[in-house]
C-alpha cells in the first residue's frame, strides 16, 4: 500500500448529486459526493445495500438508469467533466480510459456469443485493431488474467465456464485497451472465498503493473481493508468518510463506520460481541430529508445536527468526514 | 448431421399422431364412409366396390395398416370431381399457396421486426404505442374480412390493384414450370413482362395474409427487445464503448430474436390457417380453394388430402424452426 | 374483490371500461335481438334489394331485401352462442384434463400432453376443417371442432398451474387433514387456478369467433337463410368487386368490434390479474 501520491489526481468529483425521477416520486439518491482518486491508487467505497455506491458508479460512465438525472457537481477526469460529456464523446472513454466490471459476471456476458469474439469486439472498437492480429492480440489479453489454455478459452461460450473463469474475461475485456480507471463492482460477490481471493490478488497485480488506478465497490469491509489505499463509506447517498484505508479502519470517525466496523464478523472477537446498526436506511423520497442522513439512526444525535447542511471536516488533509460530532 | 437427424427423430411422434388422426377423420365419417367416398350419384354395387376397395370391411388395425401403406405410396384416393388422384391435384396446387404463405411471411416479417426493434428502443413514443394499438388490433382482423376490405379501397375505389381472379391476369401466360413458383420461374427466363403481372396480382393477398401475422411478431419481437435491451450483458456492452450499432445488432437484436424464433411455430399455424381464406377470397388456385371447392361439393378424399398435407408441411416447417434455433443457440444441447 | 375495488381498477384503465361497456352492449343484442331489431331477419321485403344505408335500413339491404342491421343484430346471439359453448366444453374438459394431468402426473399427464400435442402438429384452422367434414355440415359440429383446436390451450395453462400448486403448503394441509386428492383438486386447486383461466377464456372467446365466422365464411356450419357474421360476409363478397360494400362490410365491422373487445377484456383482466405479464 502506497501512501496517497502529492500530484494532481486522476478523478475529482465534487459536489455530485443526483436523483431519479420515478412515478412515485423523486429519490435523491445521491447528495453532495466529493472525493478524488490518484493514479495507481485503490479506493475502496463501502457501505450497506441501497447506499448509492453503484449508482454512483454508474454515473461516472454515464451509463445510469433513464430516470436518473445529475443535478449539481462535476467529475473530472484528464481535464474533462465526465458528468457533462456528450454521449458520443463518452462512448469514446468507455473501455479506454475508464473500465467497469460487475457482479454476476456469468449474466455480464454475452450467452450467445464466443468470449473471445466478444474481446474483440472492444479491441476493434477501441484499439483500431484489424485481421490476424484480432485473435492474437485477444488471446493475450485472456494470457494477462491468467485463464489456463487461453486459445481453447477463446472458442468458448459463457455458460461453459465457471463463474471465477467468466470474471476473469470481464477483466480482459475491461483492461484490452489498458485503461486508466477501473471501476469494479462488487466484483467477488457470489463467487466462493477461494476464486474470490484469486480475482482480488488478480485485480490488485494487474492494476500495479499498468499503474491502474481502480476503485473497488463492496459491502464486505474485510476485502476493501485487504486491498484498498483509501475507503470511502457512503450512508443513504452520502459519502460520510474518507481516507487512507487503516486510518479508517482502526481510527474511524463517523459514528457509522465505527457501527459498521463492529458488526463485520472479521473485526468482533465472537457473533455474540457484533452489533448490528440499529434502523434503516431512510425512505430517499421524502423531500424532507434532514441534513445528516444517518440522523435517525445515530447515537450521538443532537438538535443541532437538523439544522444546517453537512459540510466536510477534515481531521488531516487526506481523510475527511461528514459528522457534527466526529471524534 | 447427427442434430438434423435427432431432431427429425423427435418430429416423429408428431409425424405418427397426425397420420392416426387422419386416418380417424376418415373412418369417422357419419353413415356409410364408403357411400361417402362414392359419391352421391353412385349405385348400390359402386359403394360396395369402394368398401372393398378401400377395406371398410376390415377390422381398424388393419384398415389403419392399408392405410398408411396406401399414403406411403402416394395413393391418396381420387377427387370425385375432377377424376384426378388427389396427390396429382395437390402436387400442382401446392406450388399457388406455397409462394402466398412465403410472400406473406416475407412481408409479416419485414415489417414486423424492424417495427418491434423501433418499439423497444424508444419506449413511449409514438412508434411505441402504435405498435401496441397494432397488435391488439391485428389479432382480431378476420382474414377474409381485411381481405375484402382491401380488394374494395385498392381495387374498386382506387383502382390501384389487379383484379381479385387468381396468379395471373387472363390475358398472361404462366411461364414454363421449373419450380411452381411464377415469381421464381419468369425470372429464371428472363420474362420480366409476366414477373411484373404475377406480382401485381401477389400484392393484395399477400398484404392480407402478412396484416394477420404482424401482430404476434411485433408484440413479440418489442417484448423480447425490451428484455434484452436491459440485461446485463447489453450493460456491459455499452460500458466497453461499443456503438449503438454494435449493441443493437451484434448483442441485443441476435439473443432478442430466439425467443421470436419460438412464436414462428404458432405464427405458421395462424399462417397456414388463413391462407384458406385467403384462397378464398381472392380465387386463388392453391390447395386452399381446391378443399373448399371439394368441400361445397360433398367430395370428400381431397378434403383428407388437403388436411393431411397441410398438416405434414406444419410438421416439417416446425422442425426447420427447431433446427434454425439449435444452429442459433450455442447452449440448446442435443438432446435438449 | 370487492366494488370500489372494481371501480377503482375501471378508473385506471379506461380502455377496459370501454371495452367493458361495449362487451355488455354485446351481450344484450345476444340476448334481446330479435326484440330490438327493427325487422325480421328473414324478411325479404325490408326494403328495396341491394339497396345502400338509408335512414329505412341504416345498414342497407341485401341481394334479397333483407335488413342488414337486423340481421347483424339477431347473428350476435349465435355467434357469441358458438363461440361460447365451444370455449366452454374446452373450458371444462380441459381443465379436468389438465388439472388430473398436472397434479397426478404419471402416464396420464403423458396422454394428455400427447393428445394436446396432437392437436397442435395441425395448423388449427385446417383441424376444425377437418372435423367438421368428416363429422357433418352442422352448427353442433362447427362447436365440437372449435372446441377441439382450443382444447391444448386450457390443458396446458392447467396442467402448468396445477403442477405448480401441487406441492404448496395449503395442499400439505389439506392432505394432512385426511382431504383425499380428488377433494384437494376441486376445492383447494382449481380455484386458485381459475383467475389464470379465466383470462385464457376471454381472450379465447375472440379468437372462437374468429373460427366459427371463418369456417362459415368457406361454407360450414351455418347454412344461409340463418343470418351469421362470417356467412354474411362470405354473401357480400361478391358485391364487393361491383361496388355494394355495405353487404359485407357492416357484418365484418361488428365482428371485428367484437372480437376486439374480447381481445382488449383479456389484456385487461390480465393485467388485473398479473400487472407483471404486462406486454
Amino acid at each position: 500500500m502506497n501512501a496517497p501520491v502529492a500530484s494532481l489526481p486522476l478523478l475529482h468529483v465534487a459536489d455530485l448529486s443526483l436523483e431519479f425521477r420515478t412515478r412515485s416520486g423523486t429519490v435523491f439518491a445521491l447528495e453532495n459526493i466529493a472525493f478524488s482518486l490518484n493514479k495507481g491508487e485503490m479506493l475502496g467505497i463501502v457501505g450497506e445495500s441501497g447506499s448509492g455506491k453503484s449508482v454512483l458508479a454508474y454515473s461516472m460512465l454515464g451509463i445510469s438508469d433513464g430516470a436518473a438525472r445529475v443535478t449539481a457537481g462535476t467529475a473530472m477526469f484528464g481535464g474533462a467533466d465526465l458528468l457533462k460529456a456528450s454521449e458520443h464523446e463518452l462512448r469514446e472513454i468507455r473501455g479506454r480510459e475508464v473500465s467497469m466490471i460487475f457482479q454476476s459476471p456469468r449474466t455480464a456476458l454475452n450467452p450467445i456469443r464466443k468470449v473471445g469474439h466478444q474481446i474483440e469486439d472492444v479491441l476493434k472498437r477501441h484499439a483500431a485493431v484489424r485481421g490476424v492480429d484480432l485473435r492474437e492480440r485477444a488471446i493475450d489479453c485472456l494470457k494477462r488474467v491468467r485463464i489456463p489454455d487461453p486459445a481453447r478459452r477463446y472458442d468458448a461460450y459463457p455458460f461453459e465456464l465457471s463463474g471465477g473463469m467468466c470474471q476473469r474475461i470481464l477483466i480482459a475485456l475491461a483492461l484490452a485497451c489498458q485503461p486508466s480507471l477501473l471501476i469494479a463492482d462488487e466484483p467477488t460477490t457470489g463467487l466462493d472465498v477461494t476464486t474470490q481471493a484469486a480475482i482480488m490478488e488478480l485485480l490488485s497485480s494487474l492494476a500495479a503493473e499498468q499503474n491502474m488506478a481502480s476503485i473497488l465497490i463492496t459491502h464486505d469491509l474485510a476485502l476493501a481493508a485487504q486491498y484498498c489505499d483509501r475507503i470511502a463509506v457512503m450512508h443513504a447517498g452520502h459519502l460520510i468518510e474518507c481516507g487512507p484505508a487503516e486510518e479508517v479502519l482502526n481510527a474511524p470517525h463517523h459514528p457509522y463506520t465505527r457501527r459498521l466496523i463492529a458488526s463485520t464478523p472479521h473485526t468482533a472477537p465472537s457473533i455474540a460481541a457484533m452489533s448490528p446498526i440499529p434502523g434503516n436506511l431512510p425512505d430517499l423520497r421524502r423531500s424532507d430529508l434532514p441534513p445528516c442522513r444517518y440522523a435517525g439512526r445515530c447515537e450521538r444525535f443532537e438538535a443541532a445536527c437538523n439544522a444546517a447542511p453537512l459540510p466536510e471536516f477534515a481531521i488531516t488533509p487526506h481523510h475527511t468526514v461528514r459528522c457534527w460530532n466526529a471524534e | 448431421m447427427k442434430m438434423i437427424l435427432k431432431r427429425l427423430l423427435l418430429a416423429l411422434p408428431n409425424l405418427i399422431g397426425v397420420i392416426i388422426v387422419t386416418f380417424v377423420l376418415t373412418r369417422a365419417l357419419p353413415g356409410d364412409p364408403a357411400a361417402y367416398f362414392a359419391g352421391a350419384a353412385a349405385t348400390p354395387e359402386a359403394v360396395e366396390q369402394v368398401r372393398v376397395k378401400l377395406g371398410l370391411d376390415r377390422p381398424l388395425p388393419e384398415q389403419f395398416l392399408h392405410y398408411v401403406v396406401d399414403l406411403a405410396h402416394g395413393d391418396w384416393g381420387s377427387s370425385l370431381a375432377t377424376g384426378q388422384k388427389v396427390t396429382t391435384e395437390i402436387a400442382a396446387r401446392l406450388p399457388a399457396s406455397l409462394e402466398l404463405t412465403l410472400c406473406g411471411l416475407l412481408l409479416a416479417v419485414s415489417i414486423a421486426l424492424p417495427l418491434g426493434v423501433l418499439a423497444a428502443t424508444r419506449p413511449n413514443s409514438w412508434a411505441d404505442h402504435g405498435v401496441r394499438v397494432l397488435t391488439t388490433m391485428g389479432v382480431s382482423l378476420p382474414t377474409f374480412f381485411t381481405g375484402l376490405l382491401l380488394v374494395y379501397i385498392f381495387y374498386y375505389k382506387l383502382g390501384w390493384a389487379a383484379s381479385p381472379n387468381g396468379r395471373l391476369d387472363a390475358f398472361v401466360t404462366s411461364p414454363p414450370t421449373v419450380t411452381g413458383f411464377y415469381l421464381i420461374d419468369s425470372l429464371l427466363i428472363g420474362d420480366l413482362a409476366v414477373f411484373w403481372a404475377t406480382l401485381k396480382q401477389l400484392i393484395l393477398p399477400t398484404v392480407t395474409m402478412a396484416l394477420f401475422v404482424l401482430a404476434p411478431l411485433a408484440r413479440m419481437t418489442r417484448a423480447s427487445m425490451l428484455g434484452v435491451l436491459s440485461s446485463d450483458f447489453v450493460r456491459t456492452a455499452r460500458a466497453s464503448g461499443l456503438t449503438p450499432g454494435t449493441v443493437l445488432y451484434t448483442y441485443a437484436l441476435r439473443n432478442a430474436l430466439l425467443p421470436v424464433l419460438t412464436t414462428m411455430g404458432m405464427v405458421f399455424s395462424f399462417l397456414l390457417g388463413s391462407n384458406v381464406l385467403v384462397e378464398k377470397v381472392f380465387a386463388w388456385p392453391g390447395i386452399g380453394s381446391f378443399a373448399i371447392e371439394s368441400l361445397v361439393a360433398s367430395d370428400y378424399a381431397p378434403v383428407q388430402g388437403f388436411v393431411l398435407s397441410m398438416a405434414l408441411l406444419y410438421v416439417v416447417l416446425n422442425l426447420l424452426i427447431d433446427l434454425a434455433y439449435t444452429w442459433l443457440d450455442p447452449r440448446v444441447s442435443l438432446d435438449g | 374483490m370487492n366494488t370500489k375495488h372494481l371501480r377503482y381498477v375501471l378508473k385506471e384503465n379506461p380502455i377496459t371500461a370501454v371495452a367493458f361497456s361495449v362487451f355488455s352492449l354485446f351481450v344484450l343484442m345476444a340476448i334481446f335481438g330479435p326484440l330490438i331489431a327493427p325487422f325480421d331477419p328473414l324478411d325479404s321485403n325490408a326494403g328495396p334489394a341491394l339497396s345502400p344505408p338509408t335512414w329505412h335500413n341504416p345498414f342497407g339491404t341485401d341481394s334479397f331485401g333483407r335488413d342488414i342491421l337486423s340481421r347483424v343484430i339477431v347473428a350476435t346471439r349465435l355467434d357469441f352462442g358458438i363461440a361460447l359453448a365451444a370455449v366452454l366444453l374446452s373450458f371444462v374438459i380441459g381443465s379436468a384434463f389438465g388439472c388430473a394431468a398436472g397434479f397426478w402426473g404419471g402416464w396420464f399427464d403423458r396422454i394428455s400432453s400427447r393428445l394436446a400435442d396432437t392437436i397442435m402438429a395441425f395448423p388449427l384452422f385446417v383441424l376444425a376443417m377437418g372435423v367438421v367434414a368428416a363429422l357433418g355440415n352442422t352448427v353442433g359440429n362447427v362447436i365440437y371442432a372449435t372446441a377441439l383446436i382450443n382444447l391444448p390451450f386450457y390443458l396446458r395453462v392447467a396442467r402448468a398451474e396445477s403442477n405448480v400448486r401441487r406441492e404448496a403448503g395449503f395442499v400439505e394441509a389439506a392432505r394432512l387433514a385426511g382431504n383425499h386428492d380428488l377433494r384437494i383438486l376441486a376445492v383447494h386447486i382449481f380455484p386458485n387456478i381459475l383467475p389464470p383461466m379465466m383470462v385464457q377464456v376471454s381472450l379465447n372467446m375472440g379468437w372462437a369467433i374468429l373460427n366459427a365466422a371463418g369456417l362459415s365464411f368457406i361454407g360450414l356450419g351455418v347454412r344461409p337463410p340463418m343470418p351469421e357474421w362470417g356467412i354474411m360476409v362470405a354473401e357480400g363478397a361478391s358485391y364487393i368487386i361491383s361496388g355494394e360494400w355495405w353487404v359485407a362490410l357492416f357484418p365484418g365491422a361488428v365482428l371485428m368490434l367484437a372480437v376486439f373487445c374480447f381481445n382488449l377484456l383479456g389484456d385487461g383482466l390480465r393485467d388485473l390479474i398479473d400487472p407483471r405479464r404486462r406486454t
